[in-house]
């Protein structure tokens, strides 16, 4: 293994450095971050977390996990840090300036990985607030197919967790990620996933968020031509959380397709934002672009804000956008106490009801099961 | 073969020919507006003091209001001072004596559209002595529907006969104060329908304006009221899918309609005034106020239009949900092709408990044709429990047609359910290119797609008026196919 | 006498051209894939064996069951027989793919002398071939690929081609967007369909589609020209050494 790249990961942080100095914290001035109030993040004054590599499992052929500071130089000039911009973005500034280590995933061309490969990012803070930077990188060598999950959960206490992924798949390959969140009650949890794929890939990721007081997810998808797209979301708050799910979609190139389906759950205080914004440039002829944001709202205080953004430049395309807000409906739940079923169990099985189709979309076998586990755990508080 | 790379364009450059020679009247009042006309107008017809004065204060309104714009529709301004007011009903002697008198490819359009004979005369203006049938129909129809206590006839005649129906509620759905074209209605308005249905009677028949006596008098400002009293039912179809043709520009008609407790009224629209030539010159200004109260608990109010003509068409169709359970719909296909413009859309207020409204808009652009859908939804604090759907779509034939959509949610009571959605698709060389690649023809894979958008709206048309409108639409978008 | 016989064949599209001077011969009986990098001209020979009217052939024929294809539009050439697996499968909603295959169907049968197809037999094909291609029976009255994955499309099509019966099949790309289980049962459907009056046509870029289809001949289209023609070892040899040695060779000719 040839020598870390210093200079290259030295400029980067100090340009990020830079540059986080004069963005600063995003503001609600901001469009982007109208509805999301960063200020207890600002506020606080983290201690950076002590970050312990448990280790991980012998690799199937055709996949390579290194540290990026011990990866081949060449594929880090190339790729680290050149999708998710630093530029415009506070926190994969703050991020790209201070990760420490930070992990690099290949995938072989033409490989076709079975099992999932699983990241697993667990905090825990018993005193002073800490912040941590994940940091990965995945490169899919064309026609190569595999599945991608990354875990984020805590065990307690105040923290902030600032990841950055970044995939870039060649063509033809097909990638399906999920990103589980359930970080501790009192945690921040901010990201962004950064995608880039090639022709005719197939690129599928599903966000299920539930944890954290605050928590702000972008997922940036750039599509070349015949590429298909699903971007699947569910996130359920309760409580004072705030949860805010920023996507956008730019169709650079024709023929690509791209379907979103975000559901929130919402209960008690608690407030959701979803923002998704789709992007069809000028010679992205034959785009066909969905997207629907569906809430259920259980209490008279969460708040929901949903907003779609189409910026159409192309005149042949086809994008059709919907959101809906509403309250588990009356009739089905007197129709279930009719059975005999109490009405606690009758709105929690509603409610399941309403997340099933993002659940049955998981096709990674365990993952669904302990998302059931999650859910289940969650109604139980519910109150009738 | 044919080697034409815009399979589309041909099909919705048709041309929109036929000819309608209307005589010019002996007994017509010189343009302009002023009250001596309004007196004329009102003495004309007979009317009771009540109703000249009712015009009178509408034209005053009038005259304080500013003519409304709007920035999706283009036209050249309108002088009111250049319009006639009043147009005696064509004599006999004026009238094609039958059918061979009238423009050949006008009954060319009434063969393709399937019109039966009969009508075909009654539409063309044939002098009323020469179609006896006709009349004994219509008449033998009138007595039937009195029988039941079911009054329908000519708004002119209900004015006269039923003063007091119309004193309680004419004005009561749209006052001559709503908007700037309400109110030069309720000044000068000449015609219309009127309908009342007492508590308990389901009208057995749909009612149209072929039926009315009289009605070949197309008045370009219409005037429309019908009642459905407690527990009652009646379908009404307006218009009708043949090309017709007015020198008249502006039509600027108001329908008001109420349902009391557990009624129940269906107003459907057909419509296909000339749109103007192939650069769009000469069509008419259809601009419209139709508004139903549901006043009643468990009231219904459902419009469903197919509007292919006009030069300009702007109208909401709007249901005032007012008494409590009471269900609002709206569906409705709109054609633009060449160079028409439409704005239209509905309104549904919500303002009773637990009310329900519905709203299933197609739009149709082809041509150089602009469809703008305008949609307001307004849940007020007082509505309970209320429930929407709305469905907007827009199809658009080629690359020169435009479709806009500018849907409006106003919730202020968080028990509501609203959804909606909005969905743009094109109809192009590929999809076409698909079917033919599957041995379908292009003539037939655009009558299978038009009809697939519109369907859920023909499904809520009487049938035959249906069964009419699908082919009125094909007529609408056929081509030269060479 | 060979089912498809194509001579010199140069088209334009948008003023440029695209295939300068394609020659092959394609038995009843055969499969024939068509291979080559990007812009190469793949996707354009099937458009335009199709009939779609952006092209424009500039020189050769096309000589179909002894008919001049070029001559026919393309509602005739699929009344003929051919059926072309699109790329881009388009949406056409509002009609449903039962209604959809059942018209088509009809129209070819109109052509061919036959009355329509009985709605009871129609029906029980169709079930038939929904099940060869393991799709679900809700998907018949579901408007013709709408909310359809890009994988499911693809499959959808090659279920239109069990069920139209073609003589000339071209499937364009019919691998792009799949991943390894939907390319299996689309690949199962297609050779289920392999018989000795049927001809295909496989137009990728990918390898991996011909281990699962395998060719009787494979032909690499390079710069709007074939440039190599073999059996199936071309494939293999191709996906070792990439198209970067067949550019070379059209380069250096």
């Amino acid at each position: 293994m040839t020598a870390a790249p210093t200079n290259f990961l030295e400029h980067l942080r100090e340009d990020a450095t830079r540059r986080f100095s004069e963005l600063g914290y995003p503001t609600t001035h901001d469009e982007d971050w109208r509805f999301t109030s960063v200020a207890p993040i600002a506020r606080t004054t983290f201690v950076p977390a002590v970050s312990k590599r448990t280790g991980q499992e012998a690799c199937p052929t055709g996949v390579e996990i290194c540290k990026l500071s011990e990866a081949q130089p060449e594929l880090i000039e190339a790729h680290l840090a050149r999708y998710a911009s630093y530029q415009t973005n506070a926190f994969v500034a703050l991020n790209t300036a201070n990760f420490q280590d930070g992990l690099l995933i290949r995938i072989a061309k033409g490989a076709v990985i079975e099992d999932p490969i699983h990241l697993v990012f667990e905090s825990s803070a018993n005193g002073q607030p800490t912040v941590a930077h994940p940091r990965t990188l995945i490169l899919a060598g064309p026609d190569s197919q595999a599945t991608i999950l990354e875990t984020y959960s805590g065990s307690g206490g105040a923290y902030f967790t600032n990841a950055v992924t970044e995939i870039v798949a060649g063509d033809h390959a097909v990638i399906d990620h999920y990103k589980l969140q359930t970080e501790s009650a009192r945690a921040f949890h901010v990201s962004t996933l950064q995608v880039q794929v090639g022709r005719d890939t197939n690129f599928r990721s599903h966000s299920l968020s539930f944890g954290g007081a605050l928590v702000r997810n972008d997922i940036n998808a750039v599509l070349s031509q015949g590429c298909e797209c699903t971007l699947n979301g569910l996130y359920l708050v309760a409580g004072e959380q705030h949860i805010d799910n920023h996507t956008c979609i730019d169709h650079a190139q024709p023929h690509a397709a791209s379907h979103e389906l975000y559901k929130g759950i919402l209960d008690g205080k608690s407030s959701a934002v979803f923002s998704g914004k789709i992007l069809v440039r000028k010679d992205a002829q034959k785009t066909d672009a969905k997207q629907t944001n569906k809430n259920l709202v259980l209490s008279e205080d969460a708040v929901i804000n949903t907003k779609p953004e189409l910026q159409i430049l192309a005149d042949d395309v086809r994008c059709t956008h919907g959101a809906t807000i509403g309250q588990l409906d009356p009739e089905g739940i007197f129709y279930l106490q009719s059975r005999g079923i109490g009405l606690a169990d009758a709105r929690n099985l509603l409610i399941f009801a309403f997340a099933r189709d993002i659940v049955d979309r998981i096709k990674v076998a365990s993952l669904r099961e302990q998302l059931e586990q999650i859910l289940l755990e969650k109604l139980h508080g519910t109150r009738p | 073969m044919s080697t034409s790379a815009n399979t589309i364009e041909t099909f919705a450059n048709q041309e929109y020919k036929w000819g309608f020679v209307t005589e010019i009247d002996a007994d017509t009042v010189p343009p302009g507006l002023n009250e001596d006309v309004i007196r004329l107008i009102s003495k004309k017809k007979n009317e009771p003091e009540f109703m000249l004065e009712w015009r009178l204060k509408a034209y005053r309104h009038w005259l304080t209001m500013r003519e409304p714009t709007w920035a999706n529709i283009h036209y050249p301004p309108i002088d009111y001072q250049a319009i006639s007011y009043y147009a005696a009903p064509k004599s006999n002697a004026d009238r094609p004596k039958s059918l061979d008198d009238v423009d050949p490819e006008l009954l060319r359009t009434y063969e393709k559209l399937g019109i039966p004979l009969q009508e075909r005369e009654l539409l063309a203006g044939v002098a009323v002595d020469a179609v006896f049938d006709s009349v004994s129909v219509a008449t033998t129809f009138k007595e039937k529907l009195g029988e039941m206590g079911i009054i329908f006839g000519s708004f002119s005649e209900a004015v006269q006969e039923h003063p007091d129906l119309i004193k309680k509620y004419l004005g009561t759905v749209v006052p001559s104060s709503d908007n700037f074209f309400a109110a030069l209605n309720s000044a000068v308005f000449t015609d219309g329908s009127f309908c009342y249905v007492p508590k308990g009677v389901r009208c057995p028949m749909e009612l149209s304006t072929y039926f009315r006596i009289n009605a070949k008098n197309t008045g370009q400002f219409e005037r429309t009221l019908i009642i459905a009293d407690e527990g009652a039912y009646v379908s009404y179809l307006e218009g009708c899918t043949a090309p017709m043709r007015d020198t008249n520009q502006l039509h600027a008609a108001v329908v008001e309609l109420v349902a009391l407790d557990n009624a129940q009224i269906k107003y459907s629209t057909v419509q296909n005034w000339y749109p103007g030539d192939k650069q769009g010159r000469g069509g008419i200004y259809n601009f419209v106020t139709k508004r139903g109260a549901c006043r009643g608990v468990n009231s219904k109010i459902s419009w469903t239009q197919v509007e292919t003509g006009s030069a300009i068409t702007w109208k909401y169709p709007s249901c005032l949900l007012i008494g409590d359970n009471s269900v609002g719909e709206f569906y409705s296909v709109a054609l633009t092709n060449h160079y028409q413009q439409a704005d239209t859309g509905t309104k549904m207020i919500h303002i009773g408990k637990n009310t329900t409204s519905t709203i299933v808009s197609k739009g149709i652009s082809a041509g150089r044709g602009q469809n703008t859908y305008r949609g307001a939804v307004k849940i007020l604090k007082s509505a309970s429990n209320a429930r929407n759907y709305s469905q907007c779509d827009s199809m658009l034939l080629g690359d020169k047609c435009g479709a806009h959509t500018f849907p409006y949610l106003e919730v202020k009571n968080t028990s509501s359910q609203v959804e909606h959605e909005a969905s743009t698709s094109k109809i192009g060389e590929d999809q076409i290119f698909y079917c033919r690649q599957r041995g379908i023809s292009t003539e037939d894979a655009v009558s299978m797609i038009v009809h697939g958008f519109c369907k859920e709206v023909f499904r809520e048309l009487p049938m035959e008026f249906a069964v009419e409108a699908q082919k009125l639409l094909g007529v609408s978008l056929e081509g030269s196919v060479g | 006498m060979s089912l498809l016989e194509i001579k010199n064949l140069h088209a334009n599209v948008a003023g440029r051209e695209i295939l300068k001077g394609i020659d092959l011969s394609i038995n009843a009986g055969e499969v024939h894939a068509i291979m080559g990098p990007n812009g190469s001209g793949k996707s354009t020979l099937a458009q335009v064996l199709s009939g779609r009217d952006l092209y424009q052939v500039t020189a050769g024929e096309v000589v179909y069951d002894g008919k001049d294809l070029l001559e026919m539009p393309p509602e005739d050439r699929a009344r003929e027989g051919i059926f072309m697996a699109f790329q881009y499968p388009v949406e056409i909603p509002g009609v449903s793919n039962l209604y959809f295959l059942k018209a088509a169907l009809n129209a070819i049968r109109k052509h061919q002398g036959l009355s329509d197809l009985d709605a009871m037999d129609f029906l029980a094909l169709v079930k038939e071939r929904m099940a060869l291609m393991e799709m679900d029976q809700s998907l018949l009255n579901r408007a013709v690929n709408s909310g359809f994955s890009g994988g499911e499309k693809k499959r959808n099509e090659i279920f239109q081609m069990a069920v139209l019966e073609p003589k000339l099949a071209i499937l364009d790309e019919t691998d792009s967007g799949l991943d390894i289980d939907a390319l299996k049962i689309v690949a199962n459907g297609v050779n289920a369909l392999r018989s000795a009056a049927r001809a295909m046509i496989v137009v990728t870029h990918y390898q991996r589609l011909l281990n699962y289809i395998v060719p009787d001949f494979v032909h690499v289209l390079a710069e709007g020209r074939i440039v190599r023609s073999g059996g199936k070892e071309l494939a293999l040899e191709l996906e070792e050494s990439g198209y970067v040695g067949i550019e070379e060779t059209v380069e250096s000719a």
